[in-house]
């Protein structure tokens, strides 16, 4: 009895096994097994950062075109363009090393909020209704968009600023969270030496009255920092100053300039006490940290 | 009694301002009146900062087709023209009037007497309805004179009258028909001869039966004007529901209430209608409801439009009360929260709603268990538990096949909602959403 279920399903099978296999010979498809190598050195995330549908769709591009003209994976940066390079056969292109930056430094402190927002937590949405909880239409929401967004958890709440946060080792510069962000405070800046860099924290185009009515570090658009800056890389445009992270050489001379510290340098060690000012009086502009907010709340009131 | 088919909840009414007669706020130092106040194109100022205005002068221009003119609420000199800031904080622009006297322009008619007759042709008084800056004042504040332009190859069969007044706390409709039925009666038959039907209706919510009566027997007084009593039941004042609870007819999924043969109204656009038609006056002041639960006393205020919410609340509370949590532009279902109080009035406003911090906290959200209360409630027939699903997970074009575009955001479905999902936030997200996504494929 046995021997005979044995038997018949053993036919069965082996018959199957024929027929797939001739079908599997007739319809085979024929794929370069460079994409499949490639698909497998690239980060597999899916970020989209590079254009494409995923990190496959990346690597039949890359395999399609047959060198790396025009194709960038953002999330794997210098090292996997050398491995895709290598196994194209082509000169690896490497561009400087990107990494996002919040441009708004609405934090809790700086932007009292004026109202509780108790709708649907998601920034679009929020976007949609109403100017904000400090009332900067400008400014960061706090509901996380960007930071859902995220693949790969470099950016998160802190809950203390109510701001995103961005951990630059672990940012790959994909932009998912810059089409997120539905008032587009992230923006992709030049990573720079030892990730130093200097920004404007803030995107508020109103006049600079109104601009500090919600915030205290807002840009007021003063022009200060643009007359300061020896390389010509600020410019203030609509009440606004925004630096060209391509021309800037990171000297700091706006970040001590402006009034509301609304230009932020980071990881930049601490700045030598200036040249011995002749008044030895208040020692307070001296020690300017690397964020150097606190110098404004004098004239919140 | 009539009603409409689908859908519909009943929260509590509190009407609780209906025996406060209409009384005239002061004039403020100070208006702004925004360009944008209607649905549509904002209007374009025509005057510059230092120039002298009267009462209903006009002061903006409609430029684009859906536009609406915009005339000076005040006397006085204009400060300047610049941004301001709306109710939600978003900036606008707008003109400020440094007030100064009352002075009114002479075509207009301020006596006291009714005025019965019109020699207007139709096309004559909708000319006019654009000239004095009429807009609906249900909410929506669309440009009237479109609305009484009847396309090319389409026929008005129905003029109704909205009256419901179904949004809790609001009573500006109530108080408008206690004390001016007949002139409200008036701008119905004007409105009438200009669509040229033989019939307009006003659906009244049968929680008010002092208007009912009130306008039945003014009515009589009129030819072709029907009062219809209706059951109190959300949305009854919104108009596709209204539609379908007087005449039957259903409009179809993104057509508008013209392609059923009806043109529906608000019944405080009514009384505008009559005082532009009959008394020159442009839309310039409006009724506003001052009102909520925990307050000293209720109020219903005719003021002039740019006045800001401040100001009503200085005149009407002295301050706020120290538990306030929330003050709302319009009813708890649809209205809107304010964040800003130094925002003026626009001509769609109608309350100034004071809640409760208790009263006005949302209920904690938990998951959805599929009960299905919401779909029985959406009086669209749309199934909001399953866009909230679709809009989480971006599967935009899903819901736009689910027709989520033919939501009126009642908040119906929010509402009812036991697990207290915020629903109707979800919809409105999806709805911009698929927006986004339709502007994008053009």
């Amino acid at each position: 009895m046995i021997l005979t279920a044995v038997l018949v399903l053993g036919l069965i099978g082996i018959i199957f096994a024929i027929v797939l296999y001739f079908v599997a010979q007739k319809f085979k498809v024929l794929e370069d097994p460079l994409i499949d190598e490639i698909a497998e050195v690239l980060p597999g995330a899916n970020c989209g950062g590079c254009g494409k549908a995923g990190c496959r769709a990346m690597a039949e591009a890359f395999v399609k075109q047959g060198n790396m003209d025009g194709l960038h994976c953002p999330a794997g940066g210098e090292e996997v363009a050398k491995k895709v390079a290598a196994l194209l056969g082509c000169t690896p292109e490497i561009s400087d090393p990107m990494v996002a930056v919040v441009r708004c430094n609405g934090s809790c402190a700086n932007a009292v909020s004026k109202n509780n927002y108790d709708g649907l937590a998601d920034c679009a949405f929020a976007n949609s209704v109403y100017a904000g909880e400090s009332g900067c239409v400008f400014g960061c929401l706090g509901l996380g968009n960007c930071a859902k967004a995220c693949q790969f958890g470099a950016l998160s709440m802190d809950p203390e600023t109510g701001l995103p946060k961005v951990d630059d080792d672990k940012c790959t510069a994909c932009g998912a969270c810059v089409k997120a962000c539905p008032r587009g405070i992230i923006e992709l800046r030049k990573k720079g030496v030892k990730n130093r860099r200097v920004y404007v924290a803030c995107r508020n185009k109103e006049k600079g009255a109104a601009a500090r009515k919600s915030c205290i570090a807002a840009c007021i658009g003063c022009g200060k920092c643009e007359k300061t800056c020896p390389f010509g890389a600020i410019k203030v445009e609509n009440n606004l100053a925004y630096i060209d992270f391509n021309l800037c050489r990171l000297c700091r001379k706006c970040v001590a300039e402006c009034p509301t510290g609304a230009i932020h340098a980071v990881n930049f060690p601490p700045l030598p006490p200036k040249k011995e000012t002749p008044a030895t009086g208040t020692p307070a502009p001296a020690p300017a940290p690397a964020k150097a907010p606190e110098a404004a709340p004098a004239q919140a009131n | 009694m009539k009603t409409f088919k689908m859908g519909g909840v009943h929260p509590e009414e509190n009407k609780i301002s209906t025996n406060a007669a209409i009384e005239q706020m002061p004039l403020p130092k100070q208006v702004a009146v925004l360009m944008n106040q209607h649905l549509g194109a904002p209007a374009t100022p025509i005057i510059a900062k230092g120039d002298k205005v009267k009462v209903g002068q006009l002061i903006a221009e409609a430029q684009a087709f859906m536009c609406a003119n915009i005339h000076s609420p005040v006397s006085g000199t204009v400060n300047k023209i610049d941004v301001c800031k709306d109710i939600v904080g978003l900036p606008k622009t707008a003109i400020y009037i440094d007030v100064e006297g009352d002075e009114w322009m002479e075509t207009i008619d301020r006596t006291p007497d009714i005025k019965r007759e019109c020699t207007l042709e139709p096309k004559e008084i909708v000319a006019k309805l654009k000239e004095m800056g009429i807009v609906g004042l249900g909410g929506a504040t669309f440009p009237a004179h479109i609305k009484y332009s009847v396309p090319e190859g389409k026929k008005a069969e129905y003029l109704i009258i909205n009256a419901a007044e179904c949004e809790p706390y609001l009573t500006s409709d109530h108080r408008a028909m206690m004390e001016h039925a007949e002139e409200i009666c008036i701008g119905i038959s004007l409105l009438r001869k200009a669509l040229g039907v033989p019939n307009a209706y006003i659906g009244i919510e049968s929680n008010k039966p002092e208007p009912i009566r009130v306008m039945t027997e003014t009515a009589k007084k009129f030819e072709g004007i029907i009062v219809e009593p209706l059951v109190v039941k959300y949305p009854q004042g919104a108009e596709k529901q209204l539609i379908n609870s007087i005449t039957g007819r259903k409009v179809p999924s993104g057509k508008l209430p013209i392609d059923v043969g009806c043109v529906v109204s608000n019944i405080g656009t009514t009384f505008a209608v009559y005082e532009a038609i009959q008394k020159n006056k442009p839309l310039i002041e409006n009724i506003l409801t001052v009102t909520g639960k925990k307050l000293p006393s209720q109020h219903n205020y005719q003021c002039r439009i740019g006045i800001t919410y401040n100001d009503i609340i200085r005149h009407a509370l002295g301050e706020l009360p120290a538990t306030t949590g929330k003050v709302i532009s319009g009813g708890t279902m649809m209205g809107k929260a304010i964040s800003n109080l130094d925002a003026p009035t626009t001509k769609g406003a109608s309350s100034v709603l004071v809640m409760d911090e208790a009263e006005s906290r949302r209920r904690p959200e938990s998951n959805c268990i599929r009960c299905g209360k919401c779909i029985n409630a959406c009086p669209m027939g749309l199934e909001p538990y399953l866009f909230s699903a679709l809009v989480k997970n971006n599967r935009i074009e899903e819901a736009q096949a689910h027709n989520i575009l033919d939501c009126i955001e009642c908040g119906c479905c929010f509402f009812s909602c036991p697990a207290n999902k915020p629903l109707t936030d979800e919809i409105r997200l999806g709805k911009n959403k698929v927006r986004a996504m339709m502007a994008a494929k053009k």
